[in-house]
């Protein structure tokens, strides 16, 4: 019983990493749908920029914020310097552009940050909450409180608010929603730059426990895509229960039957869903109407 | 200045540097390096660079090798083992050099090392596993110790504390499963079972579910944790959230600094090999090694504003070896200075004391490691190691 619990939390921990990373996929895909594989070098400066602010003296949470302000802004400076003048282009070619961005990103790290690893004290101290035989570390709780408060932010504004409306519809058609007087440049950078914040907070929460380093965002991208993708691309909450799929079968996988193949068999289980259900968990089919 | 002239100007001086160049290169005597200074290797380059161009310079202030001066030709190979196979070829049909010092990975390495054993040049690699060394190939040498010498002073360990039964948690990645098969490999003959075994990938983030099973493992005396970068420092964090109170051994991988910084307070008690390099100030002054140790670290220190690894220790040893080698052969004739560096003995540098012979092209024995362990976020040395 205390083994399964610990699974559980251990779960957790990776599943609530995986979904925050996630969540910073669907709000540039629901506004132009562009997969944004910058998306795990926003986490990684999120992580790293506090990290060296934070060396530099500079007390934890003033570190954060500038980390944020700095993220966005180059989440922001992606879209306008390299998405929005190739707008004529097809998806796979801005999400070609989003790939070249994460390679520059990630050379940039090197160079600006070093190419050691890094930690941040953890917001509630170090020593694991007890819980029935199973350990699980303040820091894990934060970052699952975390995507449940992003989660509900991004639904508050996509569904009651005007400006959340006006997403939805650039999402839906860009040219109709232009014509409607909906400035659709406006919105696509309001989604790059709250991507990229929702990715800095991301990398700076996770860093106590996973730690960072300039080439962090890689897998993590790669591990949050997949969650995006078993949740359904686009969908909020889809991307913090698929993240915690993974990251629960992950678990599982380790602990009953061998560390060998977790990943393997993460991939497999996410293989099968995506067979049946194409869409993800909580995806909307598409329909065309003709 | 029209456009024509000023291209006719530069392109005259770009000749004549090529040429000064190129009449300066033939007096000297020209060393080669394939490093990975960029890329996923970048640690273990990084710091050989620096440390093969802080020596060079200091050789040739001094006046050379056998009154010539030394040209270090250093190449990139980011961490893939294909480009260093280029640029070793490149070394020899176009640099010309007399040796090479280098080749910071295993994969680097065997991938150059038929270019040399053709070309007939030294070749002193910078890289551990023991393939390189064994079988003895006739211009192949090499600096550091191995996996395998660091299981073995692991169970050395283990055995002056009684313990037999160990489980083994290792990354997946290159480091960890070499390591991992070396420990296996030698553990009958130590005497050590190993009751139980799991596995990690290099860049997860929570091993508890592992260390869970080891954990209610009955048998279990101690456990091993051969791997590198951030996954030792995430076990060991993970080892202390779920209080279990086993004696904990780390590899020769993670032997630095940033290991204690990123494990934090859950590194207390963790042992592991080392090189002496990495204690230079807590060695006792007898200590054979304490002058070279020290000289070497305040040197790179002082140059580099950085903190040592053993890393750029191999490319020091590696580099003086040469050296020696070179002056004891009065001449830079590639066989000659073969034949030098396999009669090295008692040669003292930075990992060890190294005695090379026909068959052992490494010449480290047990003693080159020293058993650490750390204590108020720092290390000690083992008393009796």
């Amino acid at each position: 019983m205390a083994e399964l619990l610990q699974f559980i939390s251990s779960g957790l921990t990776v599943g609530a990493i995986y979904a925050l990373v996630a969540l910073g996929f669907t709000l540039i895909y629901k506004s132009s749908d562009i997969i944004n594989f910058a998306q795990g070098e926003f986490v990684m400066l999120g992580g790293m920029t506090t990290v060296f602010l934070t060396l530099a003296g500079v007390s934890v949470p003033f570190a954060a914020l500038i980390a944020i302000i700095v993220t966005t802004a180059i989440g922001l400076a992606l879209h306008r310097f390299a998405i929005e003048p190739a707008r004529g282009a097809s998806p796979v070619a801005l999400i070609m552009i989003t790939i070249g961005a994460s390679i520059f990103l990630r050379g940039l790290a090197q160079i600006v940050f070093d190419r050691r690893f890094h930690s941040l004290p953890p917001m509630f101290g170090a020593d694991p909450i007890q819980l029935g035989g199973a350990a699980i570390l303040p820091q894990s709780l934060v970052v699952l409180a975390s995507a449940t408060a992003i989660v509900t932010l991004l639904w508050l504004f996509i569904d009651r608010t005007l400006l959340g409306k006006a997403v939805l519809a650039t999402a839906a058609n860009r040219l109709a929603a232009r014509l409607i007087g909906i400035d659709t440049r406006r919105i696509v950078d309001l989604s790059f730059a709250v991507s990229a914040a929702i990715g800095a907070i991301a990398g700076i929460l996770i860093t106590p426990i996973a730690l960072t380093s300039y080439d962090v965002g890689t897998l993590l991208a790669l591990k949050g895509f997949a969650a995006a993708m078993l949740g359904g691309i686009g969908s909020a909450p889809g991307a913090v229960v698929g993240g915690l799929v993974i990251g629960m079968i992950e678990a599982f996988a380790a602990g009953y039957l061998s560390s060998n193949y977790k990943d393997a068999v993460a991939f497999l289980i996410i293989l099968v869903v995506l067979v049946f259900i194409p869409q993800g968990l909580f995806g909307r089919a598409k329909v065309e109407r003709v | 200045m029209s456009a024509l002239q000023r291209f006719a100007l530069t392109a005259a001086i770009g000749c004549l540097a090529l040429f000064s160049a190129g009449d300066r290169a033939s007096a000297q005597i020209k060393i080669g390096a394939v490093l990975s200074v960029t890329g996923p290797a970048s640690f273990l380059g990084d710091p050989e660079k620096r440390t093969l161009e802080i020596y060079v310079d200091e050789i040739n202030a001094k006046g050379g090798v056998n009154g010539q001066k030394l040209q270090l030709v250093v190449y990139d190979d980011a961490g893939s083992a294909e480009n260093a196979r280029t640029f070793a070829t490149r070394l020899v049909e176009e640099d010309k050099i007399v040796a090479m010092v280098g080749g910071s990975t295993t994969g680097a390495t065997l991938a150059m090392m038929q270019v040399f054993e053709d070309a007939k040049i030294p070749f002193i690699s910078l890289a551990g596993a023991i393939q390189i060394v064994e079988p003895v190939r006739k211009w192949v040498f090499k600096t550091p110790h191995t996996d395998r010498m660091a299981c073995e002073k692991i169970f050395t360990d283990l055995k002056s504390r009684k313990l037999t039964a160990i489980a083994l948690i290792s990354g997946t990645d290159a480091f960890g499963k070499s390591m991992r098969d070396q420990c296996v490999a030698v553990a009958p003959k130590a005497g050590i079972s190993i009751a139980h075994e799991e596995t990690y990938g290099p860049r997860d983030s929570d091993m508890t579910p592992q260390l869970t099973n080891i954990r209610n493992k009955a048998g279990v005396q101690a456990v091993i944790n051969p791997g590198f970068g951030q996954g030792p420092a995430i076990v060991t964090r993970n080892y202390h959230q779920l209080g279990i109170k086993l004696p904990l051994y780390q590899s020769h991988g993670v032997a630095s600094k940033q290991f204690i910084d990123l494990a934090g307070p859950a590194a207390e008690g963790v042992r592991l090999p080392a090189a002496a390099l990495l204690i230079a100030d807590k060695l006792p002054s007898n200590d054979p090694q304490k002058s070279v140790v020290v000289n070497y670290s305040r040197t790179y220190q002082a140059k580099t504003g950085q903190p040592v690894s053993t890393f750029g220790g191999h490319a020091y040893d590696g580099f003086m070896i040469l050296i020696e080698a070179m002056q004891r052969a009065k001449s830079a004739d590639t066989s000659k200075v073969r034949d030098e560096i396999e009669r090295t003995k008692g040669y003292v540098g930075t990992g060890g004391i190294v005695n090379m012979s026909a068959t052992d092209h490494m010449g480290l024995d047990l003693s080159a490691f020293r058993m650490l362990e750390i204590k108020g976020g720092d290390w000690m040395l083992v008393p009796g190691t």
